[in-house]
């Protein structure tokens, strides 16, 4: 007699009509495909018993509660959002940069005769490190000053963060097509850099324009448990070296992105 | 006869629950559309726990879990007007938390793995993600789940790449279709029919070893039938 597979087995025991009625008639007569079926069945009724946590009935209000400050005024329109003016001019700018640091390296850094002419993955890889490198200055500026905020004085009852906020959301545009950009060029470290400086972004963006010290508080230590101020710092200098030496930046070495994530 | 009228009378009763509940769900999302922040509160109130089981069971720990739901009502917030409300808003929010869920089970694989040079294995214990749960008062699951098993199955279900832990978790916990499956995934039916069965495979050779004297008893009680699912594989 023929066995049944695992494979037919596991498909019955999960409802799959295909030779439903040959399987079941085959099992009644088959004490050994009935077992493998009483096998696979025993592991699924194990795994049925694996426990999760209980949320109690007020975990809904807990889970408003904590996303309620970073909802954005008005519910997402999707690509309308797009077509805001703010994006525009956000969007404006970084094609600038990008076109004026292409040009700059086109131009500026002519090839002396006999020296190999730069390769157009040089030259986006210099693109890519000077603009980087600015964006990541000012995601830093940005994040200090949110870090070192406090009330003017002990009786004032809420902080005004809505430059900085601004900021954010408007550095969040950049953010991510860098962060796409290294992914790309099979940067994981800074690909990795850039999306934790996303998260924070986001938080900050997503933040109410007045907070409370206490909520003001709770906004700096999330930015201090990603570690970003400091990751971001160690990557930027690490770009300026790469500006300053005028060479075109390498891809990230295996001993780079170590340094990177020790960081 | 009796039991007859009153299984149907409860299935109705059901039927009219979920029916109010997806009026109601249609509703909000409309006035959260119309500018009412607060009309979404509603909606996170009414859905927040089943996509905490869903993400806890994708990702195996509290801390992601709470940040998958979290972040799944944020995202829906923001493309609450690519939904419209053409669909179930559950079904949707259940789609982008276990989206969600599978970026950050990817993303922390890799982080993992970066982290995880050869002398820092040597010296790292092996970390449980049950561990970084906090300490809970028993409940009959877990006084009756033999704490080495529960171990045994985290760990096969860490083993399962991201996509096979999602079919698992979708098919067999959350009872979804095939094709629910293969939407969360992109993949095709037939795809997303195979990744169940690869990550049932896995698990049971994970697993065998240390449920089979325990599950023989319990398969034996049960009558140990064969039991389809409702919705076909």
């Amino acid at each position: 007699m023929k066995h049944l597979k695992e494979e037919e087995l596991i498909a019955y025991r999960e409802g799959e009509p295909t030779q439903r009625e040959a399987i079941a008639e085959h099992l009644t007569s088959c004490t050994a495909c009935r077992a493998e079926l009483d096998r696979i069945e025993t592991v699924l009724s194990a795994l049925d018993n694996f426990p999760v946590p209980e949320r109690g009935p007020e975990y809904g209000r807990a889970v408003w509660q904590q996303i309620a400050p970073r909802l954005p005024e008005k519910a997402g329109r999707g690509w309308s959002a797009w077509f805001e003016p703010r994006r525009w001019v956000a969007i404006g700018a970084m094609a600038a940069v990008v076109i004026a640091a292409f040009v700059a390296g086109r131009w500026t850094k002519k090839p002396e005769p006999g020296a190999p002419a730069a390769s157009v993955a040089q030259v986006r890889q210099r693109v890519l490190v000077l603009a980087v490198g600015e964006h990541l200055g000012k995601s830093e500026m940005v994040l200090m000053e949110l870090a070192n905020a406090s009330p003017a004085n002990s009786g004032q009852k809420e902080i005004n963060i809505s430059a900085e906020q601004k900021r954010a959301e408007d550095l969040l545009d950049a953010n991510r097509l860098y962060r796409e950009t290294a992914q790309h060029d099979g940067d994981a470290a800074l690909a990795s850099v850039l999306d934790d400086l996303e998260r924070v972004l986001m938080d900050v963006a997503h933040s109410p324009d007045e907070l409370t010290p206490a909520k003001l508080e709770s906004l700096q230590k999330r930015i201090e448990a990603h570690g970003i101020l400091f990751k971001v710092r160690v990557v930027g200098q690490e770009l300026q070296k790469k500006q300053g030496t005028g060479t075109p930046a390498p891809a990230a070495t295996d001993s780079e992105m170590r340094e990177r994530n020790k960081a | 006869m009796i039991r007859m009228s009153e299984s149907a009378g409860s299935m109705q009763d059901r039927e009219a629950a979920q029916n109010a509940a997806r009026e109601s769900d249609a509703i909000a999302v409309e006035r959260t559309l119309a500018g009412e922040r607060d009309a979404f509160r509603v909606l996170v109130e009414r859905h927040s726990q089943q996509l905490f089981r869903l993400a806890y069971r994708m990702t195996g720990n509290e801390h992601d879990a709470e940040e998958v739901v979290q972040e799944a009502f944020l995202r829906a917030y923001r493309n609450l007007g690519q939904f419209g409300s053409r669909a179930n808003f559950g079904t949707w929010a259940y789609r982008i938390a276990a989206n969600y869920a599978i970026d950050r089970m990817r993303q922390k694989r890799s982080e993992d793995a970066r982290r995880r040079t050869p002398s820092s294995l040597a010296e790292e214990p092996d970390q449980d993600p049950l561990d970084l749960t906090p300490d809970e008062r028993p409940t009959p699951d877990r006084l009756t789940m033999n704490t080495e098993l529960r171990k045994k199955m985290e760990e096969a279900l860490k083993e399962l790449s991201s996509s096979e832990r999602t079919a698992f978790v979708m098919r067999h916990w959350e009872g979804c279709a095939i094709e629910e499956i293969a939407t969360v995934l992109k993949s095709t039916t037939s795809a997303a029919k195979n990744t169940v069965f690869r990550s049932v495979q896995k698990l049971r050779r994970a697993l065998e070893p240390y449920v089979g004297a325990r599950g023989a008893l319990q398969a034996k009680a049960a009558g140990a039938a064969p039991q389809p699912k409702g919705t076909e594989l």
